[in-house]
């Protein structure tokens, strides 16, 4: 019964990608979407079930159903595990989910193979569920590989474009070179503990006391964080993410915003009692996590596409995230998770009101003014932007005041990046805001008169993402009760700091982010309000600004560095190397034929003269072994 | 059960279907491959409740070699891939006429009767006999049905040939001095044979050279692409998906246990030699225009892969390598023969001219592209099971092996992803390409159910093969 139960859970979103791959086309154009929302709406119901139970029992449910693979080391089983953990990210990946998939019904209507995308999105719920129940290393890789499969698969949804169809490759294999790491990772782990069960590891870590395997295990928690790396979008495997904009906005908010890219913050916290035992690694996620922070930050502000700044904006949150998860605040990063979940889905799906009202268009000089006739979108773009800034009291404010706090009190230099981070998101998102909502409309006539409010189907999920970005810093309230801190305790061994009071300095730091953002937002007040500043076109842009609009020119680094030389070897092996080999190999056979003039007769290319032979020959060994 | 019932199966269908008129020849070829295949089956029904079979007569009497066969579990997955892969390798081509179809179906059983018999002969001379005669029916299936111009053909069909023949001759040297150097040719005599150092050494190499040109393992590969390229389908997927698994199963039965000295030795060469093949497949096959071509080298990396696995000398790594000899039968059936459904309907071979197909051709997409991901190992395919052990096993050698290993992780899932792009995506108009018919959809069914069944679920795969290869380890750490 239990069993069933948490099946259905994956048995739902499996059915409906099944349903509407092989006969989606028969479905007309709206049940597919239907389908596939249901199904969704199935696994947020259980999750919540089994949510609502955790939280009075504390009791995790393990499901074990069979053996997958085996190794002489160790083996991995077919094991789900409901815990306080997977149970809060199933939360926002079924919730949150849910959402999309109606938003998407709206977004996507009319679309030739909307049967496809909907069995694709439910494709992507069933792996995320697997990624985050796992119990073993190897069955979270099935779903590790599996959303990266989906993303791929939703990024060149538009297929006939083949830009989008390079930005899907490109985002699947950067992720595919982070796997190599998760995995090599996942081999270290087992073979220095004989096993890759979470629970297993667990015991075997706090009953060996052999230091002998610490530069082992460091380059263990190495490699998976370079697998976190590429699934979260952190330098420098980074690349992929802006252009996994290519897919269509529900797809971006989904699993570019709110779940996938979280991955490697869930794995690196799964392990946490791990990464404990490396602080030079963690360390080193911390600075990776700063300076991705900034770097992508720095980007963003010079970003004119509307998603690509949120793209930006995402990497530059995932980085916070990791600075956190690098200084061993977990339940930090993990707050950051959730509430950044709520206002970035929400960021993205206005976004894609916004380009769905201007009828495709992205570019955000071409926008304006959008305030009077999306006044949802806008409502609900705005508090998002108080939420991402860190404007108090929305949500976002108290996971980044946290993030801030413990970066302050571990390392001043890290606590600097981020808060130059913060400023320029701040900066950023208003920046969007205005030039998105504000001012008059820029664009052309015909898509001035093309512009309407979204379907309610859209706009209902903007308003409960909104009241989510708007409350969900409830769960955990500094210098008070944290209700998340309390749930988390069970899953983070080093156990989460008790609150010891507020004291000055923390209120001091209160002070300073809250400051930082009001600057950032002043900056872009004075210049996209006051001073009406619209962003330049492309070709006049110069300096700093044109090198940080082109992304520091990293894409074009990475190709040279990495791209270009696999092809010049491809050339070099068929063009030099393979004919250099088969002159040998004629040329062995030209050796032999030349020896043996007198045999030339013979040598008239007759195959069945040369079984003639091989028979003689064969019968003469045989002859030779009976009387010799 | 008597498992030479399963040759004598394989050999009255060639001669059944020579004499059996053009007309019926498809049908009876395929009647006698399902009669294999359900023979198969019930060895392992009766293998698994009884475990190891074999069956022995005099052969000939005087140098004492004995007819004689064995199956354990190694074997008797092997003979499994060859018996269930032989029916859906004759789909492919059943509902196409060609010319002179009752010989050419002949030889196809003809040529899965000589594997079998190298996949379960335990007497040397015997191996040798069915190994040297498989050559003979894929020589003349490239000739006489293959592909291009004809004077090309057989220049590519007799390189092949004359190499593969030349490696192999170096096998029977090493075959006949074990024979005088311990009187016997069975399996176990030649297993517990005494063979000094540098005996195994020369053993080893000599041994190396016929199974490195038949894998192939660079840079032996040479003869490779041309021939897959332009062998008909059938002889395409005979060679890829069994005959190169010839040469793996070889080494894991004839070359490991009998000079485990050597192979410990030259195990850095060999891995690197596997390892370079796997890189340098993945590489140049992103300048391969002819589709074909192109599964040719991709199927050269997959094969180091394997080859990799196997000479890691490691328990995971011969584990892994024996599921990816069988995941890549399967899965190299589907592409080579999704590259000819294209061919069949638009009348190229050339990547350059195809695209956008996506469009027109819903079910062929969902099968073309399910075949990639198993190519690329995705995981949930059985592909993946053997990557992912055969990886551990490297690990196990050294981490140096496995990074370069594992870079065919994004190079493979680079190439592969590019060629799909280019094949199926774009706004390219195809001309009218019809969806797949029956039989072609069974030959992507049946080979993908067989990957994700065992790619979910592939204890029963690993409960079968373990013993035989654990027993093969205690030789080859001796």
């Amino acid at each position: 019964m239990e069993t069933g139960l948490i099946l259905l859970l994956l048995i739902f979103p499996l059915a409906g990608f099944l349903i509407n791959l092989f006969v989606g086309k028969k479905l007309g154009k709206t049940l597919p979407g239907l389908i596939a929302t249901a199904a969704v709406t199935g696994s947020f119901v259980i999750t919540l079930i089994y949510f609502i139970k955790i939280v009075s029992t504390g009791q995790a449910i393990h499901v074990h159903l069979f053996e997958w693979v085996s190794f002489s080391d160790f083996k991995a089983n077919f094991e789900l595990v409901l815990d306080q953990l997977s149970l809060i990210w199933l939360m926002f990946v079924t919730g949150i989910g849910a959402l999309i998939h109606l938003y998407s019904i709206g977004y996507m209507k009319g679309d030739e193979n909307i049967d496809r995308f909907f069995s694709y999105l439910n494709l992507f719920i069933f792996f995320m569920i697997i990624l985050v129940t796992a119990n073993n290393l190897a069955i979270m890789f099935i779903g590790w590989e599996g959303v990266g499969l989906c993303s791929y698969l939703l990024i060149g949804f538009w297929y006939k474009n083949h830009k989008f169809n390079d930005a899907a490759k490109k985002a699947f294999i950067m992720n595919r070179i982070g796997d190599l790491g998760f995995l090599t990772g996942v081999f270290t782990l087992g073979y220095i503990f004989k096993t890759i069960d979470f629970d297993s590891l667990k015991l075997a870590v706090t009953t060996t006391s052999n230091l002998e395997v610490s530069g082992l295990l460091g380059l263990g928690t190495l490699c998976l964080f370079i697998g976190a790396m590429g699934k979260s979008a952190q330098i420098p495997l980074y690349t992929w993410l802006p252009d996994a904009m290519a897919g269509p906005t529900p797809v971006s908010a989904l699993i570019h915003a709110a779940t996938m890219v979280t991955a490697g913050i869930f794995m690196i916290t799964r392990l946490n009692f791990i990464f404990n035992l490396t602080p030079d690694v963690q360390l080193f996620i911390a600075i990776i996590g700063a300076v991705t922070a900034l770097f992508a930050a720095s980007i963003g502000i010079f970003q004119t596409d509307i998603k690509k700044v949120l793209a930006y904006s995402t990497v530059s949150q995932l980085g916070l995230m990791f600075l956190a998860i690098g200084l061993g605040a977990y339940h930090v990063a993990v707050f950051h998770v959730i509430t950044h979940a709520f206002f970035k889905a929400c960021l993205f799906l206005g976004s894609g009101s916004v380009i769905h009202a201007m009828g495709g268009e992205q570019d955000m000089r071409k926008m304006g003014g959008l305030r009077k006739v999306l006044p949802i979108t806008f409502a609900t773009f705005f508090i998002s932007t108080l939420s991402i800034s860190g404007i108090p009291p929305f949500a976002g404010f108290f996971s980044k005041d946290e993030i801030m706090v413990v970066a302050f009190e571990n390392n001043i230099g890290l606590w600097v990046l981020a808060a130059l981070a913060s400023l320029m998101t701040a900066f950023y998102m208003f920046r969007a805001l205005f030039l998105t909502f504000n001012k008059g409309f820029r664009g052309t006539e015909e898509q001035k008169h093309h512009l309407h409010e979204s379907p309610f189907v859209m706009t209902l999920p903007l308003i409960i993402l909104a009241v989510l970005a708007t409350i969900g810093g409830l769960i955990s309230l500094p210098f008070g009760y944290s209700w998340l801190n309390e749930y988390l305790s069970p899953i983070l061994v080093a156990g989460v700091p008790a609150e010891h009071g507020a004291t000055s300095h923390q209120f001091m730091l209160i002070g300073i982010s809250v400051l930082i953002a009001l600057i950032g937002l002043a900056i872009a007040y004075y210049q996209y309000i006051v001073k009406s500043v619209v962003p330049e076109e492309d070709d006049k842009i110069t300096g700093f600004a044109k090198v940080a609009y082109n992304k520091y020119y990293i894409d074009e680094i990475y190709d040279t560095l990495f791209v270009k030389p696999f092809y010049v070897l491809a050339n070099f092996f068929k063009n030099i190397v393979e004919n250099i080999m088969n002159a040998i190999v004629f040329g062995f056979g030209y050796l032999i034929a030349a020896l043996s003039i007198p045999l030339r007769a013979i040598q008239n290319g007759s195959i069945g003269l040369y079984l003639f032979f091989f028979v003689i020959g064969f019968c003469s060994i045989v002859a030779y072994l009976f009387f010799v | 059960m008597n498992i030479a019932i399963i040759l004598l199966i394989l050999l009255a269908g060639s001669l059944v279907t020579y004499f059996s008129g053009n007309r019926f020849a498809s049908k009876v070829a395929m009647l006698f491959a399902i009669a294999a295949a359900a023979f198969s089956i019930s060895l392992l029904l009766e293998y698994q409740s009884t475990g190891a079979t074999s069956y022995s007569i005099e052969w000939i009497s005087k140098p004492n070699i004995a007819f004689s066969l064995k199956v354990d579990g190694l074997s008797l997955v092997m003979l499994l891939l060859n018996s269930l892969l032989l029916p859906i390798i004759m789909l492919t081509s059943i509902s196409h006429t060609v010319k002179s179809e009752r010989i050419l179906y002949s030889l196809v059983l003809f040529m899965s009767f000589a594997m079998t018999g190298v996949f379960l002969s335990s007497n040397a001379l015997v191996y040798y006999v069915f190994w040297e005669m498989s050559l003979i029916p894929i020589y003349f299936i490239v000739v006489l049905w293959g592909n291009g111009e004809r004077a090309k053909r057989r220049r590519s069909a007799m390189t092949f040939f004359i190499y593969t023949f030349a490696g192999s001759l170096f096998m029977l040297a090493a075959i006949i001095y074990m024979y005088v150097k311990v009187g016997s040719l069975e399996l176990h005599d030649i297993y517990n044979a005494n063979l000094s150092h540098t005996e195994q050494i020369w053993i080893f190499l000599a041994f190396f050279l016929a199974y490195a040109i038949k894998i192939p393992v660079f840079p032996f590969h040479t003869w490779q692409a041309s021939v897959y390229q332009k062998a008909p389908i059938m002889g395409t997927l005979l060679l890829g998906a069994l005959m190169s698994k010839m040469g793996l199963y070889s080494v894991i039965r004839w070359q490991l246990p009998v000079t485990p000295y050597a192979a410990h030795e030259l195990r850095s060469l060999v891995l690197i030699l596997s390892i370079i093949g796997v890189l340098y497949g993945a590489i140049i096959a992103l300048r391969q225009d002819n589709l074909k071509r192109f599964f040719a080298y991709a199927s050269l990396s997959h094969v180091g892969f394997i080859a990799a696995g196997v000479y890691a000398l490691t328990y995971d790594g011969l584990q892994g390598a024996v599921i990816l000899i069988l995941a890549h039968g399967f899965g190299i059936i589907g592409l080579f023969f999704s590259a000819e459904v294209i061919h069949r309907r638009l009348k190229t071979p050339l990547i350059s001219k195809m695209g956008g197909i996506k469009s027109s051709a819903p079910k062929f997409t969902i099968a073309f592209f399910f075949m990639i991901l198993a190519s690329i190992a995705i995981p949930l395919t059985f592909n993946f099971v053997g990557e992912f052990t055969i990886m551990y096993g490297v690990y196990q050698v050294h981490l140096g092996y496995l990074l370069p290993l594992g870079a065919s992780m994004f190079l493979g899932a680079f190439f592969m992803l590019r060629m799909y792009q280019y094949v199926m995506l774009g706004d390219k108009i195809n001309r009218s390409f019809p969806d797949l018919t029956i039989n072609e959809t069974l030959v992507f069914v049946l080979s993908a159910v067989v990957l994700i069944f065992f790619g979910i679920y592939s204890k029963p795969i690993v409960d079968i093969i373990s013993p035989s290869l654990q027993e093969l380890m205690t030789y080859i750490n001796r």
